[in-house]
């Protein structure tokens, strides 16, 4: 290469900028402390929004609730009398019992430790949330980008699944499907999942994606000779994932009534859960039994509430982080 | 490949010079849709049967307001479109050679890897530095881009590459600045890093969409600087695309005016200048502004608005503005291009 | 001796951000005689724009007022309560903005916007009498009456550039402030509209300040031009004086980046450097860090005020008087009215 001229070669130290305190440092070291460095930022706005806060606490409180199961059945609870599903509370003269030192939230109908119930079910609401949204946003993200990109009969196939997926009452078919099928928690966490994936947050992802392949430096990545592979690993899925994430937060929410539902229901092959709770309830006849059997119904029902919305609110927080312009200022 | 040496010393195009590119009759039609399933009703003649020559080293500036064209010949010739007709001749790397087909190849139908090839040799600066750029992406990560799509040596070798691509363009400590994103940086400093990209690969051709347009005066004239200087040491040719007469002025060695979708007049940048022939190029010469208070400008004498290029007729593209129109201009063909000594080119009947 | 229509003295803005307090404007100060054209020139971020802003009182919720007078015919616009504000923006003082497709309501026919303006501020209006007012506004700024049936996409960009002049001239205003209003435009469509709005303010002996970057257009349209840098004026004077023998490094500075398409194609110079971060400027003078000509006091202390009748800049290393073309300093233009 003759033409490219004599230069000194450049430091083998790289600084990441951000403050004084930038200290040169190693090629990795500057991609993670970038890494770290986008956190922290992201951080310090996303505290700023009280909601956010409050709803990474409660979430906090939730998860300590799911790891307190395991520790309190290994530790105090002896499994014949506190065995979510299999227990019978042989201390208790008359079922369902109401709350007492020994059961802080009373007995079922069966004989079973309410609060013990509402303790085993938390990290299942977990995992369904999780592996349901999860499964939404990846989905959605792929497709969205894919039919954005590729347009022409791609586009088209996609987006009519789409409107197809919308069209369909969700909630009756996974009624339909749990009636036909013996779901388990996962099968339907899968399910719930694709359904969102290809649906309406599919059309939004694709509308996002739009947006980002118009951009001057998707053409600049193709005058350098990325193929399609390239421009939508690299540069049209990471600028979705601030939406990714805050759909996530809202696909928990969903996920977890529809379980709820379903389980109320008695349509799931799911040993316990907060609906699974209700439902024990209802098919005793205690559920319109007003306020005198409380306990049968309000630990797992504001359970479903708190937790969806707090996912809600968490998402609305990083709402904020991802759009600068909803920002105060 | 050749040195920066070899560039012309005249770039008038006189015997000395050698083309690198020879864009034959381009044309590119966008369709007017009237819905799915329904042919297109018209078509906006974005470029129009347009012939030119690069030279190889020269800087040529394809002057023209808004909606003439000039960007979209860029985008046809690195291959961002697709043009409705004619051929894009390139001259393959290696001996040059005078016979129009031998040494040059049509770029038009390459593909695959001849196409990933090509992408080597012709890079593009983009007018927004905001946006061209992914604001998710490091500078390093930015300015390597195409080594990596290109698959050019390892991760060290591209960061020392890197390196030295950004100390060209003066952004010194290059170390300061690999890990930083667009953001951080200035509209100029970011301007400094597209130029880096698109040198990074020592394209033999670069497309300078309006580089300077969106950046304050004093930045523009030190980028200005910097990509004549580049340019010089590096042999690049540049196609240079700009709506500023003065821009041109500082940065190309010839100037082909555009007007809807055609050229209209091509010459030696001075020359163009001081002597324009074409009614069109009188005009959008005294539009232009004096930064002199003292002086007074002659008034634009044409008429009208622009008209938009939807199935034209085939008569002279600027007959309906021009003062000095005849009967000719309304009844014969658009005028085809003929010189007028000196490699000074005109469409125009009336020249 | 005229009275000034209006008098900013010592104006200063900021702005609250994350990153902490910009301080976008600094002790600023310009008099507009009436039926003058004051220029504003400076490069992005230097705070023309933010003085146009308070002088309307349109600043964002995060901008704040840090000190100042802006006397218009005498009384102060900064002290103003909401109501008197609404009473003298648009009546007294408009604004043509830079982004003519934003200013105009793309679902109201643009006659109909004109004439909701002018409703707002004299609600005795007939609609007979503003329609043929806004007739006589198309055709004062060249656009075909009839095109006040449609709406804002069906015109062009420089039609519809025309349309917000006419906008801001609905109320016949005092003082217009114009921001940029041909930085998108076209040359040719541009030169036409620069005609028309110098003839527009010459024949309605209008009171102007001419916001741009574009030191070509203030050479052409102003009659006085004051030249800002980092938050500060840093010199003014009459255009003719300023072109012909800047006293400012900055000033001088950007003259000769300037590239232009007459006369001898002469080597243009470059400014090194980058404009400071305006929520920590440089001590002493904001223009050092770039300034050739910088000296010790330069670092620490504000520069100095240098007046040389009427035209001043504030340096401490000011440039010597230059002869400039033969008597272009001395033309008698309507910016050495000020006597």
């Amino acid at each position: 290469m003759i033409r490219q001229p004599d230069l000194q070669p450049s430091d083998p130290s790289y600084e990441t900028g951000g403050g004084p305190g930038g200290k040169p440092v190693g090629i990795r070291a500057a991609r993670i402390r970038l890494a770290l460095r986008g956190l922290r930022e992201s951080w310090s706005i996303f505290v700023e929004s009280k909601i956010g806060v409050i709803g990474l606490a409660v979430i906090a409180v939730f998860a300590l609730m799911a790891i307190s199961h395991p520790v309190l059945m290994a530790t105090i609870w002896d499994e014949a009398t506190y065995d979510p599903v299999t227990g019978y509370a042989f201390d208790q003269t008359e079922q369902p019992a109401p709350p007492s030192w020994k059961h802080p939230l009373g007995t079922d109908p069966l004989g079973r430790d309410v609060l013990s119930q509402l303790l085993s079910s938390t990290s299942s609401e977990f995992i369904l949330g999780i592996v349901a949204a999860v499964v939404t946003v990846t989905i959605a993200t792929t497709i969205g980008a894919v039919a954005a990109y590729y347009g022409g009969i791609a586009d088209t196939l996609i987006m009519r699944l789409a409107d197809l997926v919308v069209s369909l009452p969700s909630l009756s078919l996974l009624i339909v499907l749990s009636a036909l099928f013996e779901l388990n928690l996962f099968m339907l966490a899968i399910l719930i999942g694709v359904l969102g994936g290809f649906g309406g947050s599919a059309i939004i992802f694709k509308s996002q994606a739009l947006g980002v392949t118009v951009k001057p430096y998707i053409e600049a990545a193709r005058v350098a000779g990325g193929g399609r592979f390239h421009i939508i690993l690299v540069h049209i899925i990471p600028n979705l994932l601030p939406l990714s994430f805050l759909y996530m937060m809202f696909a928990v929410t969903g996920a977890i009534f529809s379980e709820a539902i379903l389980s109320y229901l008695g349509l799931l092959n799911i040993r316990m859960s907060w609906g699974i709770m209700i439902h024990t309830a209802n098919t005793a006849g205690y559920l319109l039994g007003g306020a005198k059997y409380w306990w049968l119904i309000v630990p797992a029902g504001a359970s479903i509430t708190l937790l969806c919305s707090t996912f809600y609110l968490v998402g609305r927080a990083l709402d904020e982080v991802a759009n600068p312009r909803l920002r105060r200022r | 490949m050749m040195t920066a040496s070899n560039a012309p010393n005249n770039p008038l195009g006189g015997g000395h010079s050698t083309a690198l590119v020879r864009v034959e009759r381009l044309t590119k039609l966008f369709p007017v849709t009237r819905g799915l399933f329904r042919p297109p009703s018209a078509h906006v003649h974005a470029v129009d049967d347009v012939s030119f020559e690069l030279f190889e080293g020269e800087s040529f500036g394809l002057v023209g307001e808004s909606g003439c064209g000039k960007t979209t010949i860029g985008k046809l010739l690195v291959k961002l479109m697709e043009p409705t007709g004619g051929r894009i001749l390139f001259r393959d790397s290696g001996e040059p050679s005078p016979a129009i087909d031998g040494g040059f190849r049509d770029i038009v139908d390459t593909k695959g890897k001849g196409l990933k090839e090509f992408r080597r040799r012709a890079q593009m600066i983009f007018q927004d530095p905001y946006e061209s750029m992914n604001p998710r992406r490091t500078i390093f990560d930015t300015v390597a881009e195409p080594l990596v799509v290109q698959g050019i040596g390892d991760s060290l070798e591209r960061l020392e590459r890197v390196g030295k691509l950004l100390e060209l363009v003066g952004l010194s400590p290059a170390s300061t600045m690999l890990f930083r994103y667009p953001h951080e940086l200035s509209g100029g400093q970011r301007q400094r890093v597209a130029i880096a990209r698109a040198l990074v690969i020592e394209p033999t051709f670069v497309v300078a969409d309006e580089p300077t347009s969106m950046l304050d005066m004093s930045f523009s004239t030190t980028i200005m600087n910097l990509m004549s200087g580049l340019a010089r040491q590096l042999g690049v040719t540049y196609l240079y695309i700009t709506h500023d007469l003065a821009v041109a002025r500082y940065m190309c060695q010839r100037i082909a005016v555009m007007y809807l979708g055609k050229i209209v007049e091509l010459a030696e940048t001075e020359e163009l200048l001081s002597n324009p022939l074409h009614p069109y190029t009188r005009a959008l010469l005294s539009a232009v502004p004096s930064p002199d208070p003292a002086s007074k400008r002659e008034p634009v004498d044409i008429l009208g608005d622009v008209s938009t290029p939807v199935n034209p007729h085939p008569r002279c593209r600027f007959h309906d503005r021009c003062p000095m129109a005849v009967q000719q201009c309304y009844d014969d063909p658009h005028p085809p291009m003929e010189d007028h000594g000196g490699g000074h080119l005109v469409a125009c009947y009336r020249a | 001796m005229m009275e000034p229509i209006l008098q900013v003295s010592g104006l200063s803005l900021r702005y609250d951000t994350r990153q902490g307090e910009v301080r976008a404007v600094e002790d600023v100060s310009f008099d507009v005689l009436p039926g003058q054209v004051m220029g504003l020139v400076g490069e992005s971020g230097s705070g023309k724009t933010s003085v146009a802003m308070s002088l309307m009182r349109l600043l964002p919720d995060n901008a704040r007022i840090a000190g100042g007078q802006v006397l218009f015919r005498g009384e102060d616009l900064l002290s103003m309560g909401p109501d008197e504000v609404r009473s003298y923006r648009w009546n007294r003082i408009s604004m043509i903005f830079q982004a003519a497709m934003n200013s105009l309501d793309p679902v109201y026919r643009v006659g109909d916007q004109i004439m909701e303006a002018m409703e707002a501020h004299d609600p005795g209006v007939t609609t007979q009498a503003a329609q043929e007012r806004i007739r006589d506004l198309f055709e004062l700024v060249g656009l075909d009456p009839r095109l006040a049936q449609r709406y804002p996409h069906e015109y062009s960009g420089g039609m519809r550039q025309r349309a917000v002049i006419a906008m801001s001239l609905a109320c016949q205003p005092d003082l217009v402030i114009a921001d940029e209003p041909t930085t998108a435009l076209d040359v040719i469509v541009q030169d036409r509209i620069l005609r028309r709005l110098k003839d527009i303010q010459r024949d309605l002996q209008m009171s102007m300040i001419y916001i741009t970057h574009d030191l070509a257009v203030v050479a052409e349209v102003t009659d006085r031009v004051g030249v800002m840098y980092a938050g500060k004026l840093v010199e003014a004077g009459s255009t003719a004086d300023v072109f012909n023998s800047p006293v400012h490094p900055y000033t001088s500075a950007l003259l000769s980046v300037f590239p232009s398409i007459r006369g001898p194609k002469r080597e243009l110079a470059t400014l090194a450097g980058e404009p400071p971060n305006l929520i920590d400027p440089p001590h002493g003078c904001r223009f050092h860090p770039r300034c050739p000509y910088a000296t010790d006091p330069c670092l620490t202390e504000e520069p100095p005020i240098v007046d040389r009748d009427g035209h001043w800049a504030a340096c401490w290393n000011p440039l010597p008087v230059s002869a400039g073309p033969p008597g272009a300093g001395l033309a008698a233009g309507p910016g050495n009215q000020q006597g």
